[in-house]
């Protein structure tokens, strides 16, 4: 098994025509994913890798089943394309595209959330299950994705999705692989965090262990820490948190949007002691994370 | 983007939120003409974009114009956290008889906004969530809906304030709510609400902070505030060094390779990209190394781009060696990043392979660019040493020095 | 100065400006230009070839892309 995604999962890109989804699309369907076809306005007819792009949504949802769409259109336009494919009925939906202003973030995520449909991102890479399917542009092109995210036991989630990357080929490297991988987005609203997440990787028999890629910035670490309490959630977790310098610069802004030390809350040295509380390990250097999963994992 | 205290005020006032006569003043002279016309004591305070102005001597009363403009003069030449001010704002002087506290912002935590009002304005509001919870309310909003005055009504009423106050308060906190809404702020906030002896309330000192990714949706308030649209306003002003970085990364829109700021230490860094670049940057510092900047490489830089941040970077007085190093690649291209650097190094007159400490990336076209490092001998490590261990040597191998 | 690539073109190219023409185009990064209905390289370009073979896969046999690393 395997959260979210699995080897049947099939879906669309909607700004199938743009520069990065048409690489995105390559590398997709190299990878063995059930990419029907893509939407751009105004481009129905056109083809891309040979498969049909259309106007809208609804001619992809009207004649077959569409269980996931890929969000890769400009920021201004990126609102508009997630309500299209909510009303549409997909029930899951990957944002790539990065710097929406939080204000439609907000919008089109509590619109999801009455629709009950899950939204990943935005500002992320996708997700994939190895061996199985990749929705999004995590990984890069098929070969290089399979070199770094092996089959196996090990569910992934980070806000950045390189890191995403670097901590899977860690897993991959050490054995242990990767169950599914989710890169949640480096956004300050976002659709689906840690905590949502959670619960499907507990429930998800192939993963055994969780390995959390994690900044300064935002509250999602300490609403993981109640998660733990509240579920009695067994499968150990190690968390990684980088930008520790950060905590000397508060209103300074790296990396990602949602990337700022604004209260104690934000710092790390916070988020550290608040997880370590939770009974989650946090890693001091990346690489360690492998080690510690073997040894939390008991082997 | 954040604004000043007087163009926080000038969006207060198109909200119609009541405030203390004030006037923005760049020199003393125009501080004692608006004291002047104020006409009783006033308050000149340091136009700067950093807390603690109090603390450092950034506000000060007057009971004169020869007074205003005396204390203008200091606070005009006085830097507050290393930043000067772009002028003071002198305003009316009001006894205040009650301070009460109000900002929204998103909490990415319930995905929604929301208001945070407090009847102990004036102080920390950290503290008052520490050690006096009953004393502050947080009241959630939809963005999806538009604002609706009860919701302000039940921020101020959550904290106990009733009578005439509970309206008044309601309507400065329901406009200051559909100010945030309407103009993408990240944070909309008055602190002090002051309630006057005559038993009015009016907005005392304001925060405001723009999102910069919508900020060109609202270049009209812009122009008005006469704020240009590409203004970073970070919390300190940029270093030469970062103008320059900046200009490195504006002049060709291929790839990512800026976000560049300075530190003082002598190994520069070229890292990337978001997530990457945290990363290394605290991998350094834990093995003991001194970055002299942090920066961000991402998407696919062009080879010029790449070498221009590295000539720029090498050619820093504190700079003795450089650091290449990223988590492994997927889009980023391995092999055009090491061309940039080894022409960089050799275009400021290095020799890659003393100047290079490490390069550190693994992914696409790795073969390609291995093979480039190695030409220049250039050390290089790939998937199997980790971010840590590649940034340990690099640090290493800028003790041992060239 | 170019450092990684250089361009090679084979003389037979200048005898059939359409064909030249076709090669300055495909090329992502502005490699080739033609001037006095002659095929050139650009030398402030050559560096950041990206190997991706549209030249060659247009003109096979007339244009060699050479690294000098290797
Ligand atoms: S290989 Fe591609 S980039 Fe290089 S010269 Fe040929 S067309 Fe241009």
């Amino acid at each position: 098994m395997s959260i979210l995604v699995d080897k049947d999962t099939t879906f669309i890109i909607q700004g199938i025509t743009g520069r990065e989804a048409v690489t995105m699309a390559r590398e997709c369907l190299d990878y063995g994913a059930k990419l029907l076809g893509g939407v751009t306005p105004g481009r129905k007819g056109r083809e891309v890798h040979g498969l049909p792009v259309e106007d809208n949504v609804l001619a992809f949802t009207s004649r077959t089943r569409v269980d996931a769409a890929v969000v890769s259109v400009p920021p201004g336009f990126a609102a508009d394309a997630v309500l299209e494919a909510i009303d549409a009925g997909i029930k899951l939906i990957v944002c790539v595209t990065e710097r929406i202003p939080r204000k439609q973030v907000a919008q089109f995520v509590e619109y999801a959330a009455e629709k009950g449909t899950r939204i990943i991102g935005p500002n992320c890479l996708g997700v994939i299950s190895p061996g199985k399917t990749r929705v999004g542009g995590i990984g890069g092109a098929a070969e290089s994705t399979r070199r770094a995210f092996k089959p196996g036991k090990i569910g992934v989630m980070s806000r950045s999705g390189g890191m995403t990357v670097e901590i899977a080929n860690s897993l991959s490297e050490a054995g242990l692989g990767v169950s599914t991988a989710v890169s949640i987005g480096g956004d300050a609203i976002i659709g689906s965090t840690y905590a949502e997440l959670m619960p499907l990787f507990d429930a998800d028999p192939e993963t055994e262990g969780i390995a959390i890629y994690s900044e300064p910035g935002g509250r999602a670490e300490y609403e993981l820490a109640d998660y733990m309490a509240r579920s009695g959630s067994k499968k150990p977790i190690i968390a990684f948190m980088a930008g520790r310098f950060m905590d000397e610069m508060p209103g300074m802004r790296f990396g990602h949007a949602g990337t700022i030390v604004e209260g104690r809350a934000d710092t790390t040295a916070s988020k550290i002691a608040n997880l370590t509380a939770a009974g989650i390990t946090v890693a001091e250097k990346i690489g360690d994370i492998p080690r510690l999963l073997n040894e939390r994992l008991g082997k | 983007m954040r604004f000043y205290e007087f163009e926080s005020k000038q969006i207060l006032k198109k909200a119609g939120i009541p405030l203390p006569k004030s006037h923005f003043c760049k020199t003393a002279d125009q501080a004692a003409a608006a004291a002047f016309e104020i006409a009783g004591p006033v308050v000149i305070k340091s136009q700067v974009l950093s807390g603690g102005r109090m603390k450092a001597g950034g506000v000060k009363f007057a009971d004169s114009p020869g007074e205003a403009a005396e204390h203008a003069r200091a606070i005009l030449a006085l830097p507050i956290n290393g930043l000067m001010p772009v002028g003071v704002l002198v305003e009316e002087k009001r006894a205040i008889a009650q301070e009460y506290f109000a900002a929204v912002t998103w909490d990415g935590r319930a995905k929604k906004a929301v208001i945070i009002f407090s009847d102990m304005g004036g102080i920390d509001i950290e503290e008052i969530a520490e050690k006096h919870p009953e004393h502050l309310s947080r009241t959630h909003f939809s963005a999806s809906r538009p604002f609706s005055d009860y919701i302000a009504k039940n921020a101020v009423a959550g904290v106990g304030v009733t009578g005439n106050d509970l309206n008044a308060l309601t309507r400065i906190v329901a406009g200051l709510a559909r100010t945030f809404l309407d103009r993408d702020m990240t944070l909309a906030e008055i602190n002090p609400i002051g309630k006057l002896e005559d038993g009015s309330i009016i907005a005392l000192d304001a925060h405001m902070d723009m999102e910069s990714e919508a900020a060109r949706q609202h270049l009209d308030l812009l122009k008005e505030l006469g704020v240009g649209p590409e203004e970073k306003r970070q919390a300190r002003p940029p270093t030469q060094f970062e103008i320059d970085a900046e200009k490195v990364d504006s002049a060709d829109t291929r790839g990512v390779a800026g976000n560049l700021t300075e530190f003082d230490g002598n190994l520069g860094l070229i890292i990337g990209a978001g997530g990457g670049s945290l990363t290394l940057f605290d991998a350094v510092r834990a093995a003991g190394g001194r970055p002299a900047n942090y920066c961000e490489i991402g998407g696919n830089p062009s080879v010029s781009k790449a070498a221009n941040l590295t000539k720029l970077i090498c050619a820093q007085p504190g700079v003795e060696k450089i650091a290449v190093m990223m988590n492994v690649v997927s889009n980023t291209r391995v092999d055009i990043v090491a061309r940039g650097v080894v022409k960089g190094c050799i275009e400021a007159g290095f020799d890659p392979a003393e100047k290079i400490a490490i390069f550190r990336i693994p992914g696409s076209w790795e073969d390609e660019g291995f093979a480039i490092l190695k030409k220049y001998g250039v050390p290089y490590v790939d998937r199997t040493v980790s971010m840590d261990e590649a940034a340990r040597m690099a640090v290493e191998n800028t003790k041992k020095k060239a | 100065m170019a450092m990684f690539i250089r361009v090679d073109i084979d003389p037979s190219v200048q005898q059939d400006p359409a064909l030249g023409k076709r090669i300055a185009e495909v090329c992502p990064v502005d490699i080739f230009k033609v001037a006095d209905n002659r095929l050139e390289t650009v030398e402030a370009n050559l560096d950041e070839c990206t190997l991706c073979d549209l030249c060659t896969i247009a003109a096979p046999g007339k244009v060699t892309v050479v690294k000098l690393y290797r």
